[in-house]
């Protein structure tokens, strides 16, 4: 009874074993990081780009309504694409945008502005881009919807007019 | 009294060197762990991607702040998740990744053991 009992458990085992990473096969190894998160907006301190004075990321969300924090640089050609949507935006008047300038120089980020408008309330100056990692940010552009004090979604890459549509619906 | 001067700045200098000599190490050990998430099977330490100086640049900044290693492992995993450690820790994601091949590695010596006494009691 003992020697036909144990041959049973061993093929059972390694039945589910093989079900176990046959199912694991069709999981997609193709890393996505996660958009939909409900984190607090991370604490640290950042050089604001016209006023030159040192500022608590706290201190930008405090009035109870929704933030867009978009990450961008003048050397960035997306930047450049999603620009007019950020300036529509930036007449909503549920939304304020907040900027953080990517490893970039003033004096470019300043002409980027010039030329396409300044959708921002405000702008954190990141010329080493430490504040973007702060934010678990993977390069520019990138965008996320905030409120109160919480990061509600987070947008990899330009926005496009769907997801333009999708954070008016959100911020209605 | 000056050779008691001499050698006080010869310490100082000293401890300071080591001191940054001691924080390039972990900086390297840690940037050696942690995955380049814009790369292709590269970890920061050997990207030269934007990312990578970014984050490389913030773990000399904590290290100089005080944090220890798994401070700054648990700092990056908060903002990137797991998937940025090469080295996967133990928890409840991990579990069967960890154990299994143990449980495999017992199972076989086992059976092998099992055959072994088996013949030999025949």
């Amino acid at each position: 009874m003992k020697n036909k009992l144990l041959p049973i458990i061993i093929t059972s085992l390694f039945i589910i074993i093989f079900i176990f990473f046959y199912e694991g096969l069709k999981n997609s190894n193709i890393y996505t990081p996660e958009t939909k998160i409900n984190i607090k907006v991370p604490s640290f301190d950042g050089e604001l780009f016209y006023e030159k004075k040192i500022i608590n990321s706290l201190e930008l969300f405090q009035v109870d309504k929704y933030y867009l924090l978009n990450i961008w640089s003048s050397w960035c050609v997306p930047c450049r694409q999603e620009h007019s949507l950020l300036m529509n935006l930036s007449k909503d008047k549920n939304i304020e945008l907040i900027g953080i300038n990517y490893k970039d120089t003033k004096i470019k980020a300043k002409i980027f502005l010039a030329e396409l408008g300044n959708p921002y309330k405000k702008i954190i100056f990141d010329d080493k881009g430490i504040i973007a990692i702060e934010w678990g940010a993977y390069g520019v552009p990138e965008s996320y919807l905030i409120k109160d004090g919480i990061i509600i979604k987070k947008y990899i890459g330009p926005l496009n007019k769907t997801l333009f549509n999708e954070i008016n619906y959100l911020t209605k | 009294m000056k050779i008691l001067k001499l050698s006080l700045i010869f310490l100082f200098i000293f401890s300071f060197n080591n001191l940054m000599a001691n924080n390039e190490v972990i900086n390297s050990k840690i940037t050696k762990n942690l995955r380049c998430l814009i790369c292709q099977g590269q970890s920061v330490y050997d990207s030269d991607s934007e990312f990578a100086i970014s984050i490389k640049t913030l773990v000399d900044k904590k290290l100089e702040e005080g944090f220890s290693e798994n401070q700054i492992y648990d700092f990056f995993k908060e903002k990137y998740g797991d998937w940025i450690l090469y080295d996967p820790e133990l928890n409840k994601n991990t579990y069967i990744l960890w154990l299994l091949p143990i449980l495999i590695f017992l199972i076989g010596g086992a059976i092998i053991a099992k055959t072994f006494i088996i013949k030999k009691n025949n």
